[in-house]
């Protein structure tokens, strides 16, 4: 009696057993068959076919459409989710030789194809407490390891990759803006209406390089990762001319404002490098160098276009300073 | 007592309700249908060209349309919990104001989750929220959540109005064909024997535990949207029941307003009666209580920990929006409760007054929770173009937001016109039991 019912027991969990792995199999083979689909919607066979040369001499043909029609440094939304291999990209800010020059902010709105109003680098100004001396603070995105930004995307537009880097697929992106309500530093932007730099075609959309962008989605500062494929600095980096903003490998330990490099880990010690609002648990992987020994005095800041002054007109020292004449 | 007659009587009685439209409804409807299509215009404006037709701008992402989106959905889940608990507890006067209830909670979370299609820049790929779902964003979690919420609305809704529209598709033989064919078709062959009866309440009984246990999870999800962020003015512990208790304040609002108008416009006083309104203000007047206990305990410990970012909040609070802060944190709640608190004070007319006045501080309640926390990041705004800086909410999105409340008010019409807004069944359970304690028990129970 016992033994039927101990056969009966067993052949009723290999019953279900067999059925939990039925039902795992159509599950896979359900999910490959969308995924297939998905990918048959991206390459339709052209019919058109390609001869090319292999590295290793041979001519082969392939179909048309399997042909990356990418530029070299360019790279596909898919492929840009996977990151640069065994990198570990860090930047770090030397507040003390920031004169608000904007250079850096110029050559990213025009690496980006940024209007003149839309910038993925601000400069702030920054006053700790009252008795400290204020200084400039050029704010990228901190492509913190713990972005909160990425953790509420409800799509997956936005992604942390290997090397680092959070970047917007505005392909991808629904334009919830809920990326935006929770990034602490405020480096997201939006894209509110249409313009027709949107419509341009010269070259294919990638996230590594946020061109064109589209209309109702996100943008931010993307560490122009295109460049460092080709084994150059970020605009920002590349077009400031005090030597601001290091960029680097924190695998190498290595960073370089492109005319001196140095040790990341040893410029951190020496300079008491931090991180902007720490405590907030966000794990930015932009360091800043405090600003001490200052080879500009802050009011160089000034020295720029009207409008710009404006922009910083709800800070005290700047009220003060109005008051005083100075600007 | 023959319940076939009192059916047809009760018939007799609401079908002017169903059948008639007086000069001043249609003069009504036809405002509102006004402002529906310049609604759908601004709604057409706001799809060509884009969002750059509303105040939202990059500091400000969200505006209007999501406290709109708020205040609709908290309604709705609300509404749900109280007609959950009116159909679980027996209470001899829940008949008259269940369906007011239920119409609000379904009417409301269909309108609610429009809202927050408006916020999003790319509805033409709102698909993607299915083809590549995260599960970890608050937003799929909401998702999930609200049409869950939805369903199980639209169930318990559907089997409270059943017993209904059998009375109706078997007493309204002067009704127009389609009338009597849709009532049919709804009534779905329910013949009102013991059985089916027995059945049926069973259902809706476990229908309404789960919609309070679903509007629970929904509002608490609704409220994490906020307080999971970093954000000074929304990282807040308590937001999840002080939602909760804010929906709360709201629903009965909403309905003692309902209930209001009802009465008055349809001449109900019979079935309406002033003890609705009692009961309704003594819970308004425990809401408002509770509801300015978070409030004050929000604010407080953000004052008095002062945490440099908190208090620059305040700051912004106690000086943009100090008015604002006043009428809906002080008068949003102290003028409800005074009005609530002393019994001499408490009639029909001043009851209603405190739910309208609960409702407009709500309101403004929610738009202070939501602008100027975004108005004050972490990171004082600078190096923005000015125009960037502050929120001011645009034609379109006001039109868009009375458009809202014009459809609630027309389909809640439109619903009147369907089946009465008084439940039909209820009244016959309720004389029916009435009858069978007479002839049993104690015939000094019933009034």
């Amino acid at each position: 009696m016992e033994d039927k019912k101990t056969e009966k027991g067993s052949t009723n969990r290999r019953n279900f057993l067999k059925l939990g792995l039925m039902s795992s199999v159509t599950a896979v083979a359900g999910a490959s068959i969308i995924s297939n689909l998905v990918s048959d919607e991206e390459t339709k066979p052209s019919g058109e076919k390609m001869r090319l040369l292999t590295p290793d001499g041979k001519i082969v043909e392939v179909d048309a459409s399997n042909v990356n029609k990418y530029p070299e440094a360019l790279i596909t939304p898919e492929e840009s989710r996977k990151g640069i291999p065994n990198r570990k990209f860090v930047m770090v800010i030397d507040l003390a030789k920031c004169k608000n020059a904007r250079k850096c902010v110029e050559g990213c709105q025009k690496a980006h194809n940024l209007d003149y109003n839309e910038e993925f680098m601000k400069v702030q100004l920054i006053q700790d407490n009252p008795e400290a001396s204020p200084y400039w603070l050029p704010k990228p995105c901190f492509h913190c390891d713990e972005p909160p930004c990425v953790t509420v995307c409800p799509t997956g537009a936005t992604f942390k990759r290997e090397d680092n880097i959070v970047l917007v697929d505005n392909d991808r992106c629904i334009g919830c803006k809920f990326c935006i309500t929770s990034c602490p530093y405020s480096a997201r932007q939006f894209n509110w209406g249409h313009k027709d730099k949107f419509d341009d075609e010269s070259q294919p959309y990638s996230p590594e390089t946020s061109v064109p962008a589209a209309e109702g989605t996100v943008m931010k500062c993307d560490f122009c990762p295109d460049m460092l494929r080709q084994g150059k600095l970020p605009h920002c980096a590349s077009s400031c001319p005090m030597g601001v903003i290091y960029f680097g490998d924190k695998n190498e330990d290595i960073v370089t404002n492109g005319e001196e490099t140095v040790r990341f880990s040893k410029l951190i010690e020496d300079r008491g490098g931090y991180r902007h609002l720490e405590h907030l648990g966000t794990k930015p992987n932009v360091y800043y160098l405090p600003a001490v020994n200052r080879q500009f005095p802050l009011e160089r800041g000034f020295n720029v276009e009207e409008d710009i002054i404006e922009r910083y007109k709800d800070v005290p020292y700047v009220q003060d300073l109005k008051k005083q004449g100075k600007i | 007592m023959n319940i076939e007659s009192r059916k047809r009587e009760l018939v007799k009685e609401f079908s002017p309700l169903l059948e008639k439209t007086t000069k001043v409804s249609k003069i009504w409807m036809g405002v509102l249908v006004a402002i529906i299509l310049v609604g759908v215009y601004a709604f057409f404006l706001q799809l060509f060209k884009g969002h750059e037709v509303t105040g939202m701008r990059d500091n400000v992402v969200w505006g209007v349309y999501i406290i709109n989106f708020i205040f609709f959905v908290c309604l709705s889940y609300s509404g749900a919990f109280i007609s959950g608990i009116l159909h679980f507890y027996k209470t001899p006067w829940k008949n008259s104001v269940s369906r007011i209830v239920e119409i609000i909670t379904v009417l409301s979370l269909i309108i609610g989750p429009i809202f927050i299609l408006l916020c999003i820049g790319r509805l033409d790929r709102l698909h993607y929220l299915f083809l590549y779902p995260r599960i970890q964003s608050p937003i799929t979690w909401d998702i999930i959540a609200i049409m869950t919420d939805l369903i199980g609305c639209f169930i318990y809704l559907y089997l409270t109005f059943i017993p209904d529209f059998a009375i109706l598709r078997d007493h309204s033989e002067n009704a127009p064909k389609w009338r009597q064919k849709v009532y049919k078709f709804l009534a779905i062959g329910y013949q009102d024997t013991p059985t089916q009866r027995e059945t049926l309440h069973k259902i809706t009984r476990t229908m309404s535990a789960m919609v309070i246990a679903l509007a629970i999870v929904a509002y608490t999800v609704l409220a994490w949207i906020f307080s999971l962020t970093l954000q000074p003015g929304w990282n807040s512990s308590i937001f999840a029941p002080y939602f909760i208790v804010a929906g709360l304040y709201s629903g009965i609002a909403v309905i003692i307003i309902a209930m209001y108008l009802i009465r008055k416009y349809y001449h109900l006083e019979h079935y309406i009666r002033k003890v609705h309104f009692m009961v309704g203000g003594v819970i308004l007047l425990i809401l408002s209580l509770l509801y300015g206990y978070f409030t004050f305990s929000e604010y407080f410990s953000r004052w008095f920990s002062h945490k440099i970012h908190d208090t620059n909040l305040l700051n912004t609070l106690f000086t943009r929006y100090f008015w604002q802060f006043v009428l809906a944190n002080y008068i949003g709640v102290l003028v409800p409760v005074v009005i609530l608190f002393f019994k001499k004070f408490r009639s029909i007319k001043s009851i209603t007054f405190a739910s309208v006045i609960a409702i407009l501080g709500l309101w403004l309640n929610r738009y202070l929770i939501v602008v100027p926390t975004l108005e004050t990041p972490y990171l004082p705004i600078q190096d923005t173009r000015e125009e960037f800086v502050h929120y001011t909410a645009t034609w379109v999105e006001w039109s868009l937001s009375f458009t809202g409340v014009a459809a609630f008010i027309l389909l809640f019409i439109l619903i009147m016109k369907l089946v009465p807004i008084i439940p039909m069944s209820g009244i016959i359970d309720y004389e029916r039991d009435n009858s069978k304690k007479k002839r049993t028990v104690n015939p000094k129970i019933t009034e």
